[in-house]
């Protein structure tokens, strides 16, 4: 069988759908493997890279720089990517085993989980993901209005993307200029009228989520004093057994940090990040706009490590015009594709996506819609690596015909009419986006629609 | 900034940390890792990922360890790229209990 799949004469042909972290490191898994490899690798937008260029944060430049990597896997000969190509609109599962050994979807978890409260839906209630996309130029997001007239912003939830969504609405013009923070989000924040943040949290101070780093950052802004009641600082004696132990470090280097924040002198700056902890939200409430938020008071209970918020029955009502929930994602369904609801990722084993627990052959997933939203960019390195691994060993039970595999799947989708972006083109677009941008000291200035996108190309 | 590999990699060398990296910016000798601070993103998933807490964010490195960032820089840069996890050396399992951890 000097044919058989893998081999030089009969390259494993495997297209990935999601060009973002998983995708990439799905990609350079594969061709690390001692196989023959062509990997295709698929996304909606003409723009390469997910969340590292829609989600992580403009202010956060050196952690974009992980795009370097994600180049040097691009520039290998047996790797190509098309841009603005849908799966399920523009291309099917059945045309794509027609085309390829394998698929891996790492197509993440692009909506936002829902607090399940009344007033949920009032004009001013969003969800945090929309106002990342829509800072960060996601052209989906491109003509949302967020109400920044407003003077007081609550944003539900300690992660790290609530903590990104407090960080914008409180930095001043000067601070984000010149970063690569889409125009059209730097003119509406001009005219912030936004003057105190709360962030809240259900647990207390020694269970939040958000990285030493990031908490770090509220103590250095230009004109927001950080600010924290020194009575939610007084731990119970399960919050303080988890100080004591040492590998608790980010905990421990948070409160230290927080507790500096609360000896503060009274800030004289004209915003306010307000940290408030052991509060969850119970209802909007509002006519048309919110108005206020509900907010129940919550104690611990349980052991160190395993501490959960339980209701006191108190609560107290505070006054909000614009609120961001940022408790979680889930994954969007795709047509062909088994979606498991509860958990709003794929269902699979080790990567290898089942329906009703039975293996779909040469079906894969990856990163956040395999195993959930957790993690950062390099979280979803030995995820992907397990996933290949997965594929690798399933080698001898897929189909092993010659597959026509990226150029055949391009041929079909031109067919149809789909204007393919290559990797070429995008990196006419990157040029053309950073080119915008130097005129204005920015690192970048995106593309938000795709027709502009499109247009950098002819 | 960047992210430095202090003295408790040495003698232990898990090397869990490179399996998250998401830039390939470890290199190793037969002692232990560095960071090559021209690569790292300081983007922070190396650092709970060490046993033993070797791994620190410039701005987070206790007192007396300074000296390691000089030495990531220049041992980095001569040294290969470790991006795959390896056996932890004979020595790392007594100087994990040794440390703490």
């Amino acid at each position: 069988m000097s044919d058989g799949l893998g081999s030089e004469g009969n390259p494993l042909k495997v297209l990935i759908v999601g060009s973002g972290p998983s995708g990439f490191y799905a990609a350079d898994a594969l061709l690390k493997a001692d196989t023959t490899v062509e990997v295709d690798i698929l996304d909606r937008l003409p723009t390469p890279f997910g969340l590292v260029r829609a989600g992580v944060a403009p202010d956060h430049a050196k952690i974009k720089s992980a795009t370097k990597a994600y180049d040097k896997i691009s520039d290998n000969p047996n790797v190509s990517f098309l841009g603005n190509v849908t799966f399920g609109r523009d291309v099917s599962l059945a045309e794509i085993q027609a085309t390829h050994h394998a698929v891996i979807f790492t197509c993440g978890a692009e909506s936002d989980r829902r607090l399940g409260i009344p007033g949920e839906d009032l004009a001013g209630s969003h969800t945090a993901t929309e106002f990342v996309y829509w800072y960060n130029g996601h052209p989906d997001y491109r003509d949302h209005v967020f109400d920044l007239s407003q003077e007081v912003a609550v944003i539900i939830g300690q992660g790290n993307v609530a903590a990104d969504v407090c960080r914008i609405l409180a930095k001043t013009v000067d601070e984000l200029k010149n970063t690569d923070i889409a125009e059209h989000a730097l003119d509406a924040l001009s005219q912030s009228k936004i003057r105190d943040i709360h962030m809240i949290g259900r647990r207390g101070p020694a269970q939040a989520k958000f990285t030493h780093a990031e908490l770090k950052e509220f103590g250095e802004l230009a004109d927001c004093d950080p600010v924290i009641d020194p009575a939610i600082l007084d731990l119970n004696a399960a919050s303080q057994a988890e100080l004591e132990d040492k590998t608790n470090r980010s905990a421990i280097k948070n409160i230290e940090t927080l507790t500096a924040f609360s000896q503060r002198p009274a800030g004289s700056k004209s915003r306010r990040l307000h940290f408030r902890f052991l509060e969850g939200p119970t209802e909007l409430k509002g006519g048309e706009h919110l108005a206020a938020v509900t907010l129940m008071k919550n104690r611990l209970e349980g052991e160190a490590f395993n501490q959960w918020a339980e209701e006191t029955g108190e609560t107290v009502d505070l006054p909000c015009g614009l609120l961001f929930r940022s408790i979680g994602y889930r994954g969007v369904p795709v047509p062909d594709i088994p979606f498991d609801d509860k958990k709003g990722v794929f269902p699979n084993k080790e990567g290898r996506i089942t329906n009703d627990g039975s293996v779909l052959p040469g079906v894969y997933c990856a990163g956040w819609i395999k195993r959930g939203p957790s993690g950062i960019i390099g979280t979803n390195r030995p995820d992907s690596v397990e996933t290949v691994g997965s594929l690798l060993a399933d080698l001898s039970g897929l189909d092993a015909s010659q597959k026509p595999g990226g150029a055949g799947l391009r041929t079909l989708l031109e067919g149809k009419g789909v204007r393919v972006v290559s990797y070429e083109d995008w990196q006419k677009i990157d040029a053309a986006e950073i080119a915008k941008g130097e005129a204005k000291g920015k690192p970048r200035e995106k593309f938000t629609r795709i027709n502009d996108m499109l247009a950098a190309l002819s | 900034m960047t992210t430095v590999v202090t003295e408790n990699c040495q003698r232990c060398r898990f090397t869990d940390c490179v399996t998250v990296c998401p830039v390939d910016c470890f290199h190793g000798d037969d002692e232990m890792l560095y960071i090559d601070p021209e690569v790292c993103i300081d983007c922070g998933a190396c650092v709970p990922e060490c046993p033993v807490q070797a791994i620190f964010e410039e701005a987070d490195i206790p007192d007396g360890m300074e000296k390691w960032v000089e030495i990531n820089a220049e041992k980095a840069a001569n040294l290969p790229v470790v991006n795959e996890q390896t056996d932890p050396l004979p020595t790392a399992e007594a100087r994990k209990t040794e440390l703490g951890f």
